[in-house]
């Protein structure tokens, strides 16, 4: 039988649909891995942002893995609590958002600072200069926002803590 | 013939009638509760969806994109959900494409149309609001997926209350033109939201098992913090007159009947479509 280290390395393979430099993994979305036995598994998974349309394709993307791998019932159940966030991606795979040109988060969600209107600096992930200024809230995906650099100039996406 | 279908009619209405009068189980109550928070958040996804392309700029209509987008994810879980409990082989699909105007139950001030940007945001921040307090209030009910899925939408909506509540203030303390304008829109809408704190058997049976919210403790942070906003923004507060009623038994705007068409044509046409 698989052991769960196994299934995790092979869903590791999966990138993440819109930032393919990440895995599903590493992204935080797969929450508990039950091997059922050779042929039956069962997986929860928990979505990044209610109507994130990626989690559809990562769905599609792990039930293909699975079968590839001799797996013939595999259930996903959608769970929301505890709700996902930006804290379970690892600081490994932050290093991975910045050299792909996206402003990893910068602050835990534990933080609150961000609520009573501090905003925590965010550093351009191309000159790392902390002169940078928000243009939008909301970014071209619902995970994340839009800044611009103000020494390099390079407009980037940061990826929103929640 | 015609004699038949007459009786048969008049037992089908008699026994309606003695349906109505026997109490609504728990189970009926709870997929009645999720049905109306799905509905609502679905119909007022459906609406601001319209602006996406034609938002006043770019990054304002990327910012509502967003959280229509938001909303329908919560409509999703919502309906889903539901069509669970319910457990008639209904999908939530089916009830989001195969259901008339009569059967939805979304509050009314989400189906009126978006008019100008200020009635918009001015819409979005009272819900945004609305929505703060009572997924705050839901995330403790003792039903472990409507916690759930209020512990999730929370992070959201808190994004989304910061950004419109932005736009209030300066559409308040803006120009006079952008101010006339979120006053007027203030001033129209507020007689819809007394709805969202109405509260029937649903609720009452609900709140006694610890699943529904009681409403009256969001209404009065609720007022509390838009009256707040008020004021920040230079706009005027209205005095609680008439409000306007009927979304929790099915009754709604002519407006709703419109969005429907629209939003249920692909899946009525053809009802095999699959995507």
């Amino acid at each position: 039988m698989k052991t769960k280290e196994h299934i995790l390395s092979l869903l590791s393979e999966i990138p993440d649909p819109e930032i393919p430099v990440i895995s599903i993994i590493e992204l935080g979305v797969i929450r508990e891995i039950d091997i059922i036995d050779d042929k039956s598994i069962a997986l929860k998974i928990t979505p990044t942002y209610s109507g994130c349309p990626a989690m559809k394709q990562i769905e599609d993307d792990v039930k293909k893995k699975l079968s590839e791998n001799g797996f013939t019932s595999i259930t996903l159940n959608t769970i929301f609590s505890p709700p996902w966030t930006t804290d379970w991606i690892t600081e490994e795979a932050k290093e991975k958002l910045r050299k792909y040109g996206i402003a990893p988060p910068e602050h835990s969600t534990e933080d609150k600072n961000w609520l009573t209107g501090k905003h925590s600096v965010v550093k351009c992930p191309r000159c790392k200069s902390e002169n940078t200024k928000l243009i939008s809230q909301f970014g071209s995906t619902a995970c994340k926002a839009l800044y611009q650099c103000q020494e390099c100039l390079e407009p980037f996406d940061y990826f929103k803590c929640i | 013939m015609l004699k038949q279908v007459q009786h048969d009619n008049i037992k089908s209405v008699k026994s309606a009638i003695s349906a109505g009068h026997k109490k609504m189980t728990i189970q009926e109550a709870l997929f009645q509760y999720t049905l109306r928070l799905g509905d609502t958040n679905l119909i007022l996804s459906q609406r601001i969806s319209e602006w996406t392309g034609h938002g006043p700029f770019l990054e304002e209509d990327l910012a509502l994109t967003n959280i229509a987008l938001d909303i329908t994810g919560a409509a999703k879980s919502f309906l889903e959900y539901a069509a669970g409990i319910e457990n008639k082989g209904r999908s939530a699909d089916d009830l989001a494409y195969f259901r008339n105007d009569r059967q939805f139950y979304n509050a009314q001030i989400t189906e009126l149309p978006n008019g100008d940007y200020a009635r918009t945001i001015v819409r979005q921040a009272m819900i945004d609001c609305f929505d703060f307090y009572f997924y705050t209030e839901l995330a403790k009910s003792k039903d472990e997926t409507l916690a759930g899925i209020a512990q999730k939408s929370i992070k959201e909506v808190t994004y989304h209350l910061r950004h419109t509540s932005s736009w209030v203030e300066r559409f308040g303390d803006g120009t006079e033109e952008s101010h006339n304008k979120a006053q007027t829109a203030v001033n129209e809408l507020w007689q819809y939201t007394g709805e969202l704190f109405e509260m029937n058997e649903v609720d009452e049976i609900l709140i006694k098992e610890g699943i529904a919210i009681d409403l009256n403790g969001v209404k009065t942070k609720w007022g509390n913090h838009m009256a707040g906003l008020l004021e920040k923004s230079t706009l005027i507060k209205p005095e609680n007159g008439y409000m306007q009623t009927g979304s929790r038994k099915a009754i709604h705007t002519e407006h709703l009947a419109f969005i429907l068409a629209e939003m249920q044509a692909l899946p009525r046409m053809y009802p095999d479509a699959k995507w």
